[in-house]
């Protein structure tokens, strides 16, 4: 029996200068030479891996373009099957009749995700790095690019691998510590045993750290701006979206929704919601606002908190004040009016000065937001974990790695230590893809066939 | 020159060797009412230990508490002629304990002899079987005087003296082990059969005098002062009558043996038969381990009424005069002499991959395979499959499907999933680390996971049976009632809790909480629990450690289920894996070849990667 051969466009539909068609399966050769024509007379078939002919393509013998068809053999192409790639010149157009032609010689059309799964299939990828590829589709930034290319590179991988190593010492030596009770082994002992749960539990733990700074990278931040009405709030939000989402007034308490808009700032994504004023209202639709606002300040990862320079401070900014937290950045509007407030209750707080409407202090906002969202620690070269399936079994295994490290702490032997480090073996091989479940399985095609 | 045959008997089991796996099959075959013979070349060694005078050690001791829990015998016997009893591994945690006995070996022989000339529906008998032939749906063996016994199923228990060969230095010859006739001329008739066979080799030290000996130089090693028996049904503790000793090679041993290792016939390449990985020779370690400064030798006595002492960790195939050379170096064996030499025993085994769990052979309706001969090395080991073998033969004659245990229920069924899934390069000796559930797979609750399946098979009576219910039912209230029991913080046992070195109290705290702390134990806690009712060691034993490990034994039954489904997902016997698009052609290869029944199984093959699962999985669904 024989897998469907299938194609798609490859390249992003409708954009850039060229576009290709990538056929993969038994048939992608004799598919493509029934309707790739070359130049030279040389048939696709004739070629070894890694050749390109320069041709034209026809559908039903009528030409449609100018052509570059390259070939790879399996298992020596990305699905690891046999796979052509036909580069016609970009626009949708032409980019579909070609597609078309292909589909019409008997390729059939790939589902999402496809070429991905098959060659995660194929063993061509692990499963960490086949999850990858299908985030890089779906990068909303470039930051997010580049810590999903590391983990397709098998970053990932090749860190949980050093890991993976480490364990299997470990449960190397409680084996022998078991199996050979009469005779002499050295390193048994207790705090080699005990250093060596600590740096592998170090390492889970930084790959989890990482994964909510990589989330971040990836998802955004969830931001919310707030301070009574008037301090300019719509400003900066329109300052950081460049545009005007917000209405801006003079007339306070303007905003009475929520406003909700993606931006990039700086190379990291915010989800911003500028909010209604916090302020004591009798105004019913205004008052929801309010309630609105109260509770976005709890659940937002970013609180960007506006107070007026130019005005003094009332008991509505000293409420606002005592309800931020940790993940508040104090921003002290309008500095280029006459600062009339007292700032001697922001004492020991960090604030930043800034004038949303003349756009002043807006790289010392962005360090200040870092700060507290501290991508920056965050290195392309890292290993990131990249799904919430990845983050669930590196938690699991660091859960269990955790209670290895308690249980020979509090004097447990090592039979039973010896169940937590297999738990956390076993979550490790899941989180590459190296240990099978069903879980696995159906999770990673559900993810494929939605991908892209 | 061909031998005239005679037509002899007719039987329903027939098994092939007399040996720890030969006399177990047997002896299920016959207990579950088929009609059985066991064939051995000498009936003056039925149950022979040609090697070490012990049974039982880590991992090797839970193998026959097992055996014990579904009917087998070696427990009983190896519980009947104990010389000295020893719990390895106290201290290390319940799941590694291991009970270990060195065993009076002429003793345990004559009563496995009489155990399986006792037992009705079983003849014994002595032959070297020449052929195994298939004619008119029967299996036919020949003797070597020409008998041709029928039967419907054959158990090849052959161990070492299938194509035996022993080797000592330059010397080498057709050998059984201990001075014993080796089967010559069965091999052939396999090959011709197609059965695939191939070389093994193991090894054995020398027998020296007692009374060459200088014991006063050396380690003591006794036996412990509470003993426990192997078999659930041994009502006495066994005796400590003897005692071990320990002794140390040094430089002038690695010197003798480095100057003479190209004598050794290992190294110069005359044996081609792979040798136990975990069971080294002397010459092994000392090359392999280069580093280490001395290596441990234990000094164990073979019998009461033999002056033959075993030198455990000193097998050898050198030379007979370097044996003398390099045994003399060690401290306390400096004038120690020779009774019977070390030699390396060369022989013909099956690839255990071509067996299904049953151990019957996938290829050869009838045919079985237990022992050595399936590539395992150990008495236990052996024992275990010959038990396996034994009852599933009787159960093909019936009709009835095989008995297949599960790697979750016992090492037993490890042992065999290993064997016939991932096969063996080296004979295959059990170790804990074999099993990925060892915390549940414990010797103390063998009877728990195995004696169900032994009562229900017949092999284990119902007196056996209703005792174990009872003390089943003893552990389960006293487990209940040690979780229902409150302890009050008064200054005698805060000064307890402070003297084993743990935290002393504030508030009333539960038993079983106390209980749970590494640092104390069921026992220790006896006089501030009023209630306690006497209950037997072992019924206390399972309690503490069912207490104190609760949840751990938890997270492992999570692992055990999470894998249960992998396991149920069935695999048809007749699938074509060259149809299933995706698979690697390595993989490929290995499943048309193991044929595994399950995803589980065929997830532990070497050579199928979890993408190939993952293919697999997917193929299923369609």
């Amino acid at each position: 029996m024989s897998e469907r051969t299938v194609a798609a466009i490859s390249t992003p539909y409708g954009e850039g200068g060229i576009a290709v068609i990538r056929i993969s399966g038994d048939d992608a050769i004799t598919i493509a030479d029934k309707c790739f024509v070359s130049f030279s007379g040389k048939k696709l078939a004739s070629l070894g891996g890694y050749s390109a002919l320069y041709g034209k393509v026809f559908s039903n013998g009528i030409e449609i373009d100018d052509a570059v068809a390259l070939v790879f053999l399996a298992p020596k192409s990305f699905t690891g099957e046999n796979t052509v790639e036909i580069s016609v010149h970009g626009g949708k157009i032409v980019a579909r009749d070609a597609l078309r032609a292909v589909l019409d010689c008997g390729a059939q059309l790939a589902e999402n995700g496809e070429f991905t799964k098959r060659a995660f299939l194929n063993g061509k990828l692990d499963l960490a790095s086949a999850e990858s590829i299908m985030e890089i589709i779906s990068a909303k930034n470039e930051n997010a690019l580049k810590i999903s290319r590391a983990a397709k590179n098998g970053r990932v991988s090749k860190e949980i691998d050093k890991i993976i190593s480490d364990l299997l010492e470990l449960a190397a030596s409680f084996s022998a510590y078991a199996d050979y009770p009469d005779e002499e082994i050295e390193g048994l002992n207790f705090d080699n045993f005990s250093r060596l749960l600590s740096d592998i539990e170090t390492k889970i733990n930084r790959l989890l750290d990482n994964y909510d700074m990589g989330k971040v990278v990836r998802n955004g931040i969830d931001c919310c701006i707030v301070g009574k009405p008037n301090v300019g709030k719509s400003t900066l939000m329109n300052l950081l979206c460049g545009s005007d989402r917000s209405i801006v007034t003079e007339i306070a308490g303007t905003t009475r929704d929520v406003i909700e808009s993606t931006v990039n700032f700086d190379g990291l994504t915010l989800n911003l919601s500028d909010t209604a004023g916090i302020h004591d209202t009798d105004d019913i639709v205004e008052k929801a606002g309010v309630e609105r606002t109260l509770d976005r300040l709890s659940t937002a990862q970013l609180v960007l908190a506006v107070f007026d320079l130019s005005r003094p401070f009332d008991d509505d900014d000293i409420d606002l004040i005592n309800s931020l937290g940790q993940n508040a950045v104090i921003i002290l509007n309008k500095n280029d009016l006459e600062a009339i407030a007292d700032i001697k209750i922001f004492e020991n707080k960090k604030t930043v000065s800034i004038s949303a409407k003349e756009s002043i202090g807006t790289k010392e906002l962005f360090c200040a937001i870092n700060d507290i969202v501290k991508t920056d620690k965050l290195s392309p070269d890292d290993a990131v974990l990249i799904s919430e399936r990845q983050r669930d079994c590196a938690k699991r295994a660091f859960d269990s790695i955790s209670e290895a490290k308690n249980a020979l702490e509090i004097g447990m032997t090592l039979d039973a230590i010896g169940v937590c480090v297999d738990d956390c073996l076993s979550a490790l091989l899941e989180l590459t893809g190296k240990r099978v479940t069903n879980e696995v399985t159906d999770e990673v095609f559900r993810r494929f066939c939605v991908g892209k | 020159m061909s031998i005239p045959e005679y037509k002899a008997e007719n039987y329903d089991i027939a098994v092939i060797g007399g040996g720890h796996a030969g006399v177990e099959a047997a002896l299920a075959g016959a207990r579950l009412g088929l009609k059985t013979i066991m064939f051995t070349i000498t009936l003056d060694w039925v149950g022979n230990m040609p090697c070490n005078p012990s049974i039982g050690g880590t991992a090797k001791g839970h193998l026959v508490r097992e055996l014990d829990a579904l009917g087998g015998e070696m427990g009983k016997a190896a519980d009947a002629n104990t010389l000295q009893s020893r719990m390895l591994n106290r201290g290390k945690g319940p799941a590694v304990y291991s009970l270990r006995a060195q065993i009076d070996r002429r003793r345990y022989s004559e009563y496995m002899k009489h155990a399986v000339e006792l037992q009705e529906n079983l003849d014994v008998k002595q032959a070297e079987i020449i052929a195994v032939e298939k004619r008119d749906d029967m299996w036919h063996l020949i003797t070597n005087l020409g008998a041709d016994f029928s039967s419907k199923t054959v158990i090849f228990a052959t161990g070492t003296f299938l194509g035996g060969r022993i080797y000592v230095g330059e010397v080498n010859y057709e050998a059984g082990p201990d001075g014993c006739f080796p089967a010559t001329r069965l091999s052939k008739s396999l090959e011709k059969l197609g059965v695939p066979l191939r070389r093994f080799k193991t090894g054995t030290p020398a027998r020296v005098a007692k009374d060459s000996i200088d014991f006063s130089c050396l380690e003591l090693q006794e036996g412990d002062e509470k003993t426990v028996p192997f078999s659930f049904s041994t009502e006495e503790k066994p005796k400590n009558k003897v005692v071990c000793h320990i002794a140390y090679t040094n430089d002038d041993t690695k010197k003798v043996i480095l100057d003479n290792i190209h004598r050794s016939p290992l190294y110069s390449g005359v044996i081609s038969g792979v040798g136990p990985r975990y069971c080294p020779s002397i010459e092994d370690k000392i090359v392999r381990f280069a580093d280490k400064k001395r290596h441990q030798l234990f000094i164990e006595p073979c019998g009461e009424n033999t002056e033959e002492m075993y030198l455990q960790g000193m097998s050898s195939s050198l030379p007979e005069e370097v044996q003398i050379k390099f045994y003399h170096t060690i401290k306390g064996l400096e004038n120690v002499k020779i009774m019977r030499n070390a030699y390396a025993i060369e022989y013909d085994c099956v690839d255990p991959t071509a067996l299904k769990a049953s151990l019957e052979f996938k290829d050869f309706d009838g045919l079985f395979g237990a022992g050595q001969f399936n590539g395992s090395s150990g008495y236990e080991e052996a024992a275990a499959q010959g038990l396996v073998a034994g009852i599933n033969a009787a159960k093909k004659v019936k009709g009835e499907s095989p008995l297949v245990l599960s790697r979750a229920s016992s090492y037993i069924g490890t042992l065999i999933d290993d064997l016939v899934t991932k096969g063996c390069s080296d004979p295959y000796r059990m170790m804990t680390s074999r099993s990925e559930y060892r915390l549940l797979l414990r010797q103390d609750n063998a009877d728990e996971r195995l004696m169900p399946i032994g009562y229900e098979l017949g092999l284990v009576s119902k007196d056996q049976y209703d005792k174990f219910i009872l003390k089943q039912q003893q552990k389960n209230e006293e487990i209940k009632r040690v979780n229902e029991t409150y302890l009050s913080p008064t200054d005698e046992l805060n000064e307890l809790l402070i003297s084993m070195g743990t935290a002393p109290l504030n508030t009333g705290v539960c038993l079983a909480d106390l209980i749970k702390r590494p640092q104390l134990n069921y026992e220790c806690l006896e006089r501030f629990d009023k209630d306690r009712k006497p209950l037997p060691d072992d019924v206390c034993e399972k309690v503490e450690i069912e207490i104190k490990y609760e949840g751990y034994i938890k997270r492992q039954q999570a692992q055990i289920n999470e894998t249960l489904r992998l396991e149920s997902k069935i695999i048809p016997f007749d699938i074509n894996y060259d149809d299933v698009y995706g698979l690697r052609l390595e993989a490929k290869e290995k499943l048309n070849k193991i044929r595994p029944a399950n995803i589980g199984q065929a997830s532990r093959i070497s050579g199928v990667s979890p993408s190939d699962i993952s293919v697999l999985l997917i193929y299923l669904k369609k």
